[in-house]
């Protein structure tokens, strides 16, 4: 039996296959022994068979730089005082800035917790009786309480678009930087939203309240906590808030069940998800999770660019906690940020769902200029399937 | 994060590039610093092997494994003596050698067709049985003038990557 093994066309025996990150992309095997193959070009030496250069380049550029890591490096604003001159003014603005309209801040947002918590308590256990009115009140306070958390940073949000309608069977998509991209668009409009499982105050669910997991930031007391986290899910349950948890595989069913449920209801408010599932420092987009795009229902993009003039609005949760990045926020001149309200988009006949998620992903990349990456934002938390590095295996063909 | 390459002086750059024989000039070795420092997580001097698997496309790298057992724990200065051989500036005996590194495994300075036959195994995966595998690599051992019992050598190595076009080039980002 004779037999020779054949080169690929671009003369190189190996040569990676670019993976496709998702679950549903191609089958990477179907693809690699499908009949396209290109056929025997030239004569493979032992030289062929042992360079494995290209994926030595590949490890070693990822070494030196990688994409992912890009995502979610923290930029801080370009130092601007180091000069003998400018020095003095940077030192009066720490003072102004600390010792002035921090305290002014924290007043601010006391003031607009105590009006809010003495408004809502009493809408929410009197007018039991009034759901539609309770409703319409709870909506309201909490958009207040938005409004004060947005005052509290001298927040400069200009929004660009038509105002969200509060019609049903539509949801809302927006990149994710911090957990105040909820705040700012809270402030709008009323949104339900889906959100992690937080550690700490910053999400302490009912769920976080029974396994009471020592918080990120170990200063706060388990009784305030525990007050905390009543309050939050009160709150956020009184605007519809879906809990899931990231570690969790059996909970993404329910929750694509209960999302469902609550987009096609009537009189929910509208439903606001984030689909990247991680927040990234701004500049760049990782891969949407398709859970949004599959609701049947039309998906109105929201694009948010913050500013960096002032501060740095991504919260790294790997490095500061909530309230380290909520001090940071309200000790800065101000949060200055752009939101683009774009045009609904719905699902093109034979578009898939992934499809949808990329087309309106570039929408949102492009309008607030960010860069686009090929990644799951999820990899932060896990590392790579071995089917991925599968995809990534070459073979030869023998003939 | 941001004035960590103020710790690096003149002079540790100078020894820097010493030790990986200027294949790198000042502002790549500031530039790799700084990445260093980013991968070293945890702070502790060194890059461990589960924060190289952070990087997703370090970890899909069907060498990812073979690798982390040549990077993993190296000092900054071994660390760019390692990347040195990506360097635009590199000959070709020292892309040669890194290759060879790689596939003599237990470091005994040489390489047998077993070490071959893993590294060909780790990199097509399922795609290909023991038996094809061992077929391939038999005949073109025998048709390099090499068999099955022969050991190679870093200079076969050297010689047979001499004619090569390999181009094994990483850019270091300087900004």
């Amino acid at each position: 039996m004779h037999e020779s093994i054949s080169k690929s066309e671009d003369g190189k025996l190996y040569s990676s296959v670019n993976s496709e990150l998702d679950a549903d992309g191609p089958i990477i095997e179907e693809y690699l022994f499908s009949e396209s193959l290109p056929q025997s070009y030239g004569k493979l030496h032992l030289r062929d068979l042992i360079d494995i250069s290209p994926f030595l380049t590949e490890a070693a550029g990822a070494i030196v730089d990688d994409s992912f890591t890009r995502c979610f490096k923290s930029n801080p604003p370009e130092p601007w005082n180091w000069n003998i001159y400018l020095f003095p003014l940077w030192c009066c603005g720490v003072v102004v800035r600390y010792c002035i309209l921090f305290p002014i801040r924290v007043l601010t947002l006391t003031i607009g917790w105590i009006i809010f918590l003495s408004l809502y308590m009493p809408v929410h256990f009197l007018l039991k009786g009034h759901e539609k009115l309770r409703k319409k009140l709870e909506r309201s306070l909490v958009e207040l309480i938005c409004s004060f958390f947005v005052a509290s940073w001298t927040g400069v949000i200009n929004y660009h678009g038509p105002r969200p309608s509060m019609r049903t069977k539509q949801v809302f998509v927006a990149n994710h930087t911090s957990m105040i991209d909820f705040i700012i668009l809270e402030q709008m409009t009323a949104f339900a939203v889906i959100m992690q499982k937080h550690p700490g105050w910053v999400g302490l669910s009912m769920r976080g309240l029974r396994h009471s997991r020592p918080n990120l930031n170990g200063e706060l007391a388990l009784k305030e906590q525990v007050l905390l986290g009543l309050l939050q899910s009160t709150i956020l349950e009184s605007v519809g808030c879906i809990w899931f948890n990231r570690s969790e595989e059996k909970d993404r069913a329910i929750v694509t069940k209960k999302l469902r449920e609550h987009v096609h209801g009537s009189d929910n408010n509208p439903l606001l998800i984030f689909p990247e599932g991680t927040c990234v420092n701004n500049e760049y987009t990782v891969m949407f999770k398709k859970g949004a795009f599959e609701l049947d229902c039309p998906v109105c993009p929201v694009a948010i660019k913050y500013n960096k003039i002032f501060v740095d609005a991504f919260w790294n949760s790997r490095k500061q906690s909530f309230t380290t990045h909520l001090l940071q926020l309200m000790t800065s001149w101000a949060v200055v940020c752009d939101v683009w309200f774009l045009e609904p988009q719905t699902l093109r006949p034979g578009e898939t769902p992934i499809a949808f998620a990329e087309r309106v992903r570039k929408m949102i990349s492009d309008r607030a200029g960010l860069k686009m990456v090929p990644w799951d934002g999820f990899l932060k938390y896990s590392r790579p399937k071995p089917r991925l590095t599968e995809s990534k295996y070459v073979f030869f063909k023998i003939i | 994060m941001g004035n960590s390459s103020s710790v690096l002086t003149q002079y540790d750059i100078e020894e820097v590039q010493e030790h990986c024989n200027r294949l790198f000039n000042q502002q790549e070795i500031v530039s790799l610093y700084q990445r260093y420092c980013q991968l070293d997580r945890s702070g502790k001097g060194f890059i461990s092997a589960d924060e190289f698997m952070c990087v997703p496309e370090f970890a899909m790298n069907p060498l990812a494994q073979r690798l982390l057992k040549m990077v993993d724990g190296l000092n900054f200065k071994d660390f760019v003596a390692f990347l040195s051989a990506f360097s635009a500036r590199a000959s070709m005996e020292q892309k040669a050698g890194l290759i060879f590194k790689v596939y003599d495994s237990d470091g005994n300075g040489k390489v047998t067709f077993n070490d071959i036959l893993e590294v060909l195994g780790d990199m097509t995966g399922s795609f290909m049985s023991n038996e094809q595998k061992e077929m391939i690599l038999t005949q073109l051992l025998e048709e390099a003038g090499y068999s099955k019992e022969s050991y190679l050598f870093l200079d076969d190595f050297v010689k047979i990557f001499a004619k090569s076009d390999m181009k094994m080039e990483v850019e270091i980002p300087v900004d």
